[in-house]
């Protein structure tokens, strides 16, 4: 299993713009967020990378790394493998030919849509499902924040995890089989550089599951892109390319509508099959799943964001709008495609032989109170009788998310009990405390901004 | 570490309470997932059965350094024949329940085969004690 400590994360804070308002650590599905000195510290064993604090946030304070774009020139064949929902976020006017050509003025040698392996995908999943004869449901792992999830929160359910290839995996296999075989190209002069539309897919690629590498070179973020390409095709630098040069071909309607909610379940056609997205309501049914309150589902398909990958944070556009590009993209788009569309049904073998995940998921309990049980057991005891005497109102003046994450955090050692105001009150009451030591404590919560006592003067109070 | 629930029989909504609550806790202390698992499949079983045959019921969580303790003690009608009962399709469920999917005589079969020690006593007319035992390093 690979050290906790490791597990990268694409969200970052930028603390010169952040306000300390605190939005992030409230909308936080693992309760990875508290605040200290007047700014989000993130717990990385429990972070999914699902970048709900990212939309909270109301100053764009929180940002998603990426890889240095200049990369793309180190690389004798950068080669870019685009999530179709990415053209979803140009308006109907810009097509897809002039998308296409202004990614290729850029310098991308090629374009790839990462869905083309839906189509071999497809053969496999109801296959699959129909002969399992193991954990159910199945629980798709397309989702990186998902996986995440049911690592740290719900480590009963990781035997379910389907651990076959999603999509992007299967095609950067392709490309470098097709690149390196057809074209005679060295390996190392290719670079795949995926666009992701979410920070899940960027800490998935840096720190894989498991133990087995990613395939994909380097990581764009969407919506960084986005803003090239817009600006190539306003300047009109580009020139329009000629269809023979692309790879790019027409993806069937199964393919198109795959990162939408109902892409994957609408691949089965038999069993029972669900469609959950937006993390709240995954981690809500996935608690029931947890509980043996569901039976008999064969396939589960959970998406982190709402309008699945729509709604990823990096996505330029509105969810909805995205959505609805591509749904109709998904109308104009053949029911089929054979080898001749799609060459990547010739590497069928190939990928069968490499679609399995290899190494395995390990659950890696966010909830676990200590390693050892005794301990854990008297911790659990002590923070139960804490949270028995707190407000219970959440308010997170504390600087966690609720009142029981602050009675764990005080018998890990890593906060105090005195940070609740109600407690303070009563201290003060009973004067143990005086209100120079609970304005100290706030001011190490909240900094001294938030506890300057100037505020009284300046609202003329 | 002890813990009592009150379970109402009847009560559909809020069956399985009780065994999403131990979970929690079985998570808190780190305990396998697999033995989190059978504890939740044993636990929500002897749960509903109290919901759905009993009249009222306790039960009480006692979590020691290497197992947990469950008891659920129920009033209600009691099983005539626990040895019958505990055999895998054996079930007194009236054709009319079979019907519906219901009663395959799989309940204390099932509990039994998710939990290390299992002991049952029943009174007819006046209710059922489950007492189940799973170790934790198994």
């Amino acid at each position: 299993m690979a050290d906790v400590q490791d597990f990268h994360h694409a969200l970052k804070f930028k603390y010169d713009l952040c306000i300390g308002c605190a939005h992030c650590t409230g909308v936080c599905p693992t309760g990875a967020i508290h605040v200290e000195d007047g700014h989000p510290q993130l717990d990385p064993n429990r972070c999914v990378d699902c970048g709900r604090c990212y939309q909270s946030c109301p100053v764009n304070a929180i940002y998603i790394e990426q890889d240095d774009f200049q990369t793309i020139y180190d690389y004798k064949y950068p080669v870019l493998l685009l999530p179709s929902i990415f053209i979803a976020q140009f308006e109907d006017k810009i097509k897809e030919k002039t998308i296409l050509s202004a990614l290729y003025h850029i310098g991308f040698k090629h374009v790839f849509e990462v869905e083309k392996s839906v189509d071999f995908i497809k053969q496999d999943m109801q296959k699959t499902v129909t002969a399992n004869n193991g954990f159910k449901p199945i629980i798709s792992t397309f989702c990186p924040a998902v996986v995440r999830l049911i690592q740290v929160k719900f480590p009963v359910l990781v035997p379910n995890l389907y651990l076959s290839k999603p999509p992007l995996d299967l095609t950067a296999l392709y490309i470098r089989k097709l690149l390196t075989e057809e074209d005679h190209i060295p390996a190392e002069d290719i670079g795949i550089f995926y666009v992701s539309p979410c920070a899940a897919k960027i800490a998935a690629i840096k720190s894989p599951a498991t133990e087995e590498q990613s395939p994909v070179s380097e990581v764009i973020n969407m919506n960084f892109l986005y803003s090239k390409v817009m600006r190539v095709i306003k300047q009109g630098e580009y020139q329009l390319c000629e269809d023979s040069r692309t790879r790019y071909h027409r993806l069937s309607k199964d393919s198109v509508s795959f990162t939408l909610t109902g892409g994957e379940i609408g691949l089965l056609k038999d069993g029972r099959n669900l469609a959950i997205d937006g993390i709240h309501n995954v981690s809500e049914f996935l608690e029931k799943l947890e509980d043996e309150d569901i039976q008999d589902i064969d396939f589960l398909e959970l998406r982190a964001c709402d309008e699945s990958c729509a709604g990823g944070i990096l996505c330029a556009n509105n969810r909805f709008l995205m959505a609805e590009r591509q749904r109709k993209r998904r109308q104009k788009s053949p029911d089929e495609v054979d080898a001749e569309d799609n060459d990547l049904l010739n590497y069928t073998d190939y990928l069968t032989e490499h679609k399995r995940v290899l190494g395995t998921v390990e659950p890696r309990s966010m909830d676990k109170m200590d390693d050892n049980l005794s301990v854990a057991m008297q911790k659990m005891r002590r923070a139960f009788e804490i949270n028995q005497n707190l407000p219970q109102v959440d308010c997170r003046i504390c600087g966690y998310q609720s009142c029981k994450a602050l009675s764990e955090a005080v018998v890990n050692g890593k906060a105090e009990v005195e940070q609740c105001i109600f407690v303070q009150r009563a201290l003060e009451h009973s004067e143990k405390l005086t209100i120079l030591d609970t304005q100290r404590i706030n001011t190490k919560i909240w900094g001294l901004k938030k506890n300057d006592p100037a505020i009284a003067k300046n609202l003329n109070l | 570490m002890d813990f009592t629930y009150h379970v109402e029989g009847g009560d559909f909504t809020n069956a399985g309470s009780t065994s999403s609550e131990v979970k929690r806790m079985l998570k808190k202390l780190g305990v396998s997932p697999d033995i989190v698992k059978k504890t939740v499949v044993a636990l929500y079983e002897a749960e509903v059965n109290i919901v759905a045959h009993a009249y009222r019921g306790d039960i009480s969580v006692d979590l020691e350094n290497d197992k947990v303790r469950i008891v659920l003690a129920d009033e209600g009608p009691g099983i005539p024949n626990i040895e019958w009962a505990m055999q895998k399709g054996n079930s007194t469920a009236s054709p009319k329940v079979r019907e519906m999917g219901f009663g395959a005589g799989m309940g204390l079969p099932n509990i039994k085969n998710n939990s290390d020690e299992l002991n049952i006593q029943s009174e007819v007319g006046k209710g059922t004690t489950i007492e189940l035992v799973n170790y934790f390093n198994k």
